[in-house]
């Protein structure tokens, strides 16, 4: 049992690479296209600044591909691509609003994009394993929970929006929580695959939950509530949910317990009603929920736009520049999705959520083919991140659930988003890159002379 | 582990599942919804950037779209100016107000008729363009009311014509006066419009203001002629009977210098009994006080409603005012409101010269005069004569639709012939036309303000016994002039009947 299973089955991955440079090609297309067909829409000619542009696009992307291809040659070969062309789609549709708005923000989204890019080869570089995170289990922890706490701290936070979950150093804002979501998964990662058997085991049974013993889940437990009560006091209800969500996800994994499923769900609408309850930002949302046409102009205004936006476009949309997304406050953040919808129709709608879905699932198969527990449920963890922010998000946006403010992953403008993401997909390729790698050949240490009982001469003094 | 995160994928398929499913709802289900939405800013600024349909009156277009190199493609001009301004009202984003508004959906193409049109333009790669609407005006009639108007009460009055086809409703002239440019208030240009629209609302003339259908004054003497068709239609008096008179009046009930209705100096009108032609001809007040008495306030607003009071009937242009004939009187004693009661004695002596609560629009007036003209037949006002495809394919013609028959052909015979002789030897000659027998009525009414010029109206319907026009005249304000009904508005409506007889 100790050997692999896939080298018992005779089963090796192959590197794929020579895919994923095709792949890459097509989302170079879309990115580059998009761009070209926002300058052909908006203004009836292709963008003067279309060769440095794409130049720029397809060399970050095949930088990329080329590290992976040196450093993580068995990574999965579909991760990278779809992450490139949602990243190319979302700056087209901000340069669109850009056009719009007289703003220019996307070429600041650019420049956050070579950054994220330049992280996400740092992070397969110097991270050969991704064993070596589970040594930060505490470490990340406590940066996590320090990064949470910066933008309340006075001078160096700022508050946007209502929700003080920014920092301004200098020029720059950023917003730690986006960085501090990786953290979060690999504390928890690191702790619970060191844990599960205790908290899965050792423990009393109440009703039909086995609920583990106080010190084994207390770290953990101390920890989640710690964050989740900082960001609850930032009044960022998208992140609260998210944090949430994750713990929930990774707690069930770890101990395969479903029960942990039902407690958790009991918490979350407990935890729910008691902040509708107490908080009037929560009640507001939910109204706007329930009814965003009982004020279209003032509280609810925003989804209302969006939702004019997402029905303006249809099902193929109007084309770049024949609608009105800047008429949608921040739809180059969080709104941009309504955007997407109205110019691009509900087929790019789809596509879109298709490769977020694909995102999703290579994660979660990375994580069930990965060999060890860590690798397992980091996998997990960032797959979770990312399958409720998205659902989060653009279920807000859309209507079905109440709006909480979330950035679009690698769609949306924002640098501290995107960077953050490009490092979850390094870190999901080197997972995967772990788990589909051949195993080294151990035939020759095992060799049956070796194992036989040897005789040691004791030299006599 | 595996078999956890086999669970979770699972749960991650259904959160995207429903995201999918909820997006497909939104855009496909509900977009038609959203879409319609006149809060939706897109729906507005797609049918401003869209070829909208001419407005046309004869041959000329009175608004058109105009290519323009800005982010709304068209800019809509008004070639007229003030002359139709009231009727076609003007465009805005998201705004529309008169013909631009009633005939939207034709004009921006989303009416169903032009379907066809849309779907060919679509196959064509055309731009979608909206359909046409070509009025009933006569634009020399429109001129010449415009013109007549605006020189008789000068640049500070106010006033309204409207001219009707009695045997068809087809509106011939509709002026308001004053008027606007509606080229400002379409303008592309934020600052222009605003600007505009600000003088134009907060002028004390409210030129924004269609007076032909949206101002109700007391129509004072013209009144008397629905008095007249009651005291008709009822057999109460014919044409060739005497009337009571008198120099004045205690109205009945009454005591006190104020409510002692006389004649305003018309002699004619002194003897206890004249003839029925000299009460019209003289406009006696006394006369028809007394008359509206014998006839009662129920027969008398019966007739009046039969003309088209107390009732909305222009579909084709809003918002309209509803003329008024009062059905009862409530009254306050000590800050309470007291049960209905029909109108007293003298309340309806004063309706029946057109005072008290009696209100009536200028187009009103226009349909009392246009009745009679038609045998009694009241037909419906419309000013659109049809709708067409932006390449002038007649869609729909509207067929003249006869409301009601207000009186009977003989009773329109004797007003008629009492109209006429009140042009030929009365107060209304200055309406008369040489070799055309016109009928016509002056009106002065008080404003019950004193020392307040009162408001001038006339109407009239020529030739006579085959009348092709009828024409309400209503002068509101003209500073510097004696105002009487006669001498301001006959000559309007001489100018207009000559227009429409040419």
């Amino acid at each position: 049992m100790a050997t692999n299973s896939s080298t018992l089955m005779g089963f090796v991955h192959r590197r794929r690479r020579g895919a994923e440079l095709f792949l890459l090609v097509l989302a170079l297309v879309v990115g580059i296209g998009a761009y070209a067909a926002v300058g052909l829409g908006v203004d009836g000619e292709v963008p003067t600044n279309l060769i440095g542009y794409g130049g720029w696009l397809a060399v970050l992307t095949v930088a990329a591909h080329v590290v992976v291809r040196f450093v993580a040659p068995y990574a999965d070969p579909v991760l990278l691509p779809v992450v490139a062309a949602l990243n190319g789609l979302g700056l087209a549709v901000i340069h669109r609003l850009d056009l719009a708005k007289d703003t220019g923000l996307a070429s600041q989204q650019l420049t956050w994009m070579t950054l994220g890019v330049i992280l996400f080869v740092a992070t397969l570089v110097f991270l050969p394993d991704h064993r070596l995170l589970a040594r930060f289990t505490y470490t990340s922890g406590l940066a996590a929970i320090v990064l949470l706490i910066l933008p309340m701290l006075p001078g160096l936070g700022t508050q946007i929006n209502g929700a003080r979950i920014w920092i301004a150093v200098g020029p720059f804002s950023f917003q730690p929580g986006e960085l501090a979501k990786v953290l979060l998964v690999i504390t928890f990662a690191g702790y619970l695959v060191v844990h599960r058997d205790a908290l899965a085991l050792a423990g009393r049974r109440v009703v039909f939950i086995d609920l583990p013993r106080g010190r084994d889940l207390g770290p953990i437990l101390m920890m989640w509530v710690v964050s989740l009560g900082i960001l609850v006091l930032q009044r960022d209800l998208g992140s609260s949910l998210l944090f949430f969500g994750l713990f929930l996800v990774m707690l069930y994994v770890a101990t395969e317990r479903p029960g942990w499923l039902v407690v958790g769900g009991l918490l979350f609408f407990g935890g729910a009603a008691v902040a509708f309850r107490l908080f009037s930002h929560v009640q507001k949302r939910v109204d706007i929920w329930l009814d965003p046409f009982a004020d279209p102009d003032g509280s609810g205004y925003q989804l209302v736009q969006a939702l004019y936006g997402f029905g303006w476009g249809g099902m193929i949309g109007r084309g770049f520049g024949e609608g009105m997304p800047e008429r949608v406050p921040y739809a180059e953040s969080d709104f941009i999705l309504a955007a997407i919808g109205e110019e691009l129709g509900l087929t790019a709608v789809m596509a879109v959520l298709l490769l977020y879905g694909l995102v999703v699932e290579r994660a979660l198969r990375a994580a069930l083919i990965s060999r060890d527990g860590f690798g397992k449920l980091v996998a997990t963890g960032l797959a979770a991140v990312l399958a409720l922010q998205v659902f989060v998000v653009i279920g807000g946006v859309t209507r079905l659930i109440p709006l909480t403010g979330l950035t679009t992953p690698f769609l949306s403008y924002g640098g501290s988003s995107l960077v953050a993401n490009w490092v979850i997909v390094a870190i999901l390729l080197r997972i995967s890159d772990q788990a589909r790698r051949p195993l080294p050949d151990l035939t020759e240490d095992e060799d049956a002379d070796e194992q036989a009982t040897q005789v040691v001469k004791v030299v006599p003094q | 582990m595996n078999k956890p995160i086999r669970t979770v994928s699972i749960f991650c398929m259904f959160l995207f599942l429903a995201l999918m499913a909820n997006v497909t709802y939104l855009q496909f289900w509900r977009s038609e919804d959203l879409n319609t939405d006149p809060r939706n800013a897109r729906v507005a600024a797609a049918a401003f950037s869209r070829e909208r349909g001419l407005i046309l009156v004869g041959e000329d277009a009175i608004a058109r779209s105009e290519p323009v190199d800005d982010r709304y493609k068209y800019l809509r001009v008004y070639p007229q100016k003030q002359l139709y301004a009231p009727i076609t009202g003007y465009l805005q984003l998201g705004s529309q107000t008169g013909l631009e508004r009633s005939q939207n959906k034709v004009l921006s193409g989303e009416d169903p008729r032009l379907f066809v049109n849309r779907l060919v333009d679509l196959l064509k790669g055309d731009t979608n363009q909206g359909g046409n609407v070509s009025l009933t005006l006569d634009p020399r009639a429109q001129r010449a009311a415009f013109t007549s108007l605006r020189d008789t009460v000068g640049p500070e009055g106010e006033g309204a014509v409207v001219a009707i086809q009695p045997k068809t409703g087809r509106i011939l002239a509709m002026v308001s006066f004053p008027s606007y440019d509606p080229n400002e208030l379409a303008s592309h240009d934020r600052e222009v419009r605003e600007r505009a629209y600000e003088r134009l609302d907060g002028s004390e003339h409210q030129p924004l203001l269609n007076r032909a259908i949206q101002t109700r004054l007391f129509p004072g003497s013209t009144f008397k002629v629905v008095t007249a068709a009651a005291a008709i239609e009822e057999g109460v008096y014919d044409q060739d009977d005497q009337v009571p008179s008198g120099a004045t009046w205690q109205a009945p009930g009454t005591t006190g210098e104020q409510n002692v209705i006389d004649n305003e100096g018309r002699t004619g009108c002194s003897p206890e009994r004249i003839s029925f032609a000299t009460a019209m001809e003289d406009s006696c007040n006394t006369a028809f006080a007394k008359m509206a008495v014998e006839v009662g306030p129920e027969k008398l607003r019966e007739t009046a409603e039969a003309f088209g009071f107390n009732s909305d009937y222009l579909l084709d242009l809003g918002p309209q005012a509803r003329s008024v004939f009062p059905e009862d009187v409530v009254d306050v004693i000590d800050g309470e409101e007291q049960e209905p009661r029909e109108l007293n004695g003298a309340e309806t002596a004063r309706s029946g010269f057109g005072q008290f609560s009696v209100q009536a629009t200028p187009l009103q007036m226009a349909m009392v005069a246009s009745a009679i003209a038609n045998r009694g037949a009241l037909m419906r006002p419309y000013l659109v004569d049809q709708v067409q495809t932006a390449s002038f394919d007649v869609l729909e013609t509207t067929e003249p639709e006869k409301l009601r028959d207000a009186i009977s052909p003989q009773t329109a015979a004797q007003l008629t012939d009492l109209l006429v002789s009140t042009v030929d030897n009365g107060t209304a000659s200055p309406a008369a036309i040489d070799g055309v027998s016109v009928a016509g009525k002056t009106g002065t009414a008080q404003r019950g303000i004193e020392g307040k010029a009162p408001y001038g109206w006339f109407i009239s319907f020529a030739p006579a016994q085959n009348a092709e026009v009828a024409v309400a005249v209503m002068i509101q304000e003209a500073p510097g002039k004696q105002i009487a009904g006669g001498q301001l508005g006959g000559p309007i409506a001489k100018a207009v009947m000559e227009a429409v007889l040419q």
